[in-house]
């Protein structure tokens, strides 16, 4: 379990879901983790609930829709652990509504945070690890991103948009050791599908071939794979995490 | 050492070029072999070594050694 040992994780949009659970996932694996999100009670308690693995853990409140918080949080983990090892853009949110009643905001707000956002902290890490001639970004989009969505074209369009940029920037940063991936999970029980009523569920079910929703835990330990040495040749793919729902 | 030589050293360094080929004309990727990941590094770098932040505008103006030389010591000059 040791391999990630001493690692430095960024982990945006960490207090709850997946990003918590990949949070959790890097201190199982003895990894040093600053968890980001938007509300501090929630930070405080995922910290607490974090510090119980015995490895360092730090934590920032960031709306990484502004370069400046993003920035921040960069230079945050660099004065705590003099280096970053590993991104993950999690950060995500949902502003669901039919194209016909979709408002500028909806759509701007999905936009901002979720697409945006995994650019500002791209772009406030990308100096310190082409320094550091080493580096892992990986990136959180969605099935959705894939096949799309009836009620979620700003998601859709995020989402879809993070696997372009993820393509880009492994491009971009593959000649200085600095690889980025995305992980495009299915439905995963968390907060976000919560909300959906059990007629939705079953219909979902039906299009999984496992037959089931995903758990948080399917995606952290993907997350965790790709920041090992073990998956040091993988740059710019799309990792389905999905109960095989998306086939290419 | 004058600006001229850590500008030099700075190119050697990042470059992996040696400093006799290094002339004051000598533009990064047309001459030097920079690709464009490498002058964006070769501007960190300046930054570092100067102490002065560069900004993306005026980074892209920096093409040559002579350039870099120009623009640095006029900021240089700024910030005394």
């Amino acid at each position: 379990m040791g391999e990630l040992k001493d690692k430095i994780v960024i982990v945006t949009g960490s207090t709850r879901g997946i990003g918590a659970e990949i949070a959790r996932e890097f201190a199982r694996r003895e990894a040093s983790v600053i968890i980001s999100g938007r509300n501090e009670e929630k930070l405080a308690s995922i910290v607490a609930e974090i510090k119980e693995f015995g490895h360092p853990v730090e934590s920032m409140k960031v709306n990484i829709s502004s370069s400046e918080d993003a920035r921040k949080l960069a230079e945050h983990a660099i004065e705590k652990f003099g280096k970053i090892d590993v991104l993950v853009n999690n950060a995500g949110i949902t502003r669901d509504n039919l194209l016909m009643r979709m408002n500028e905001a909806e759509w701007d707000e999905v936009l901002a945070t979720n697409l945006k956002g995994t650019f500002n902290c791209i772009k406030a890490v990308t100096r310190q690890m082409m320094k550091q001639r080493y580096g892992r970004i990986i990136n959180i989009t969605s099935v959705i991103g894939q096949i799309g969505n009836p009620g979620q074209a700003n998601y859709a369009a995020s989402k879809a948009g993070i696997i372009g940029l993820t393509k880009s920037v492994a491009r971009e940063l593959a000649s200085r050791n600095i690889t980025c991936n995305a992980i495009a999970p299915g439905f995963i029980e968390t907060d976000m599908t919560a909300v959906l009523d059990t007629k939705v569920i079953e219909n979902l079910k039906a299009q999984i071939p496992l037959g089931r929703l995903g758990a948080t835990a399917d995606v952290a330990k993907v997350v965790c794979f790709l920041a090992t040495d073990d998956a040091s040749y993988i740059t710019g793919q799309i990792i389905n995490v999905d109960g095989g729902m998306v086939m290419y | 050492m004058s600006l001229e030589e850590k500008v030099k050293d700075i190119i050697v360094d990042k470059l992996g070029v040696s400093a006799d080929k290094i002339k004051p004309d000598s533009h990064f990727i047309d001459d030097l072999g920079a690709d464009s990941l490498d002058t964006v590094e070769l501007v960190m770098a300046f930054e570092e070594e100067f102490n002065v932040e560069i900004p993306d505008e005026d980074a892209q103006q920096i093409t040559t050694v002579k350039s870099a030389v120009e623009y640095l010591s006029k900021k240089m000059k700024e910030s005394e």
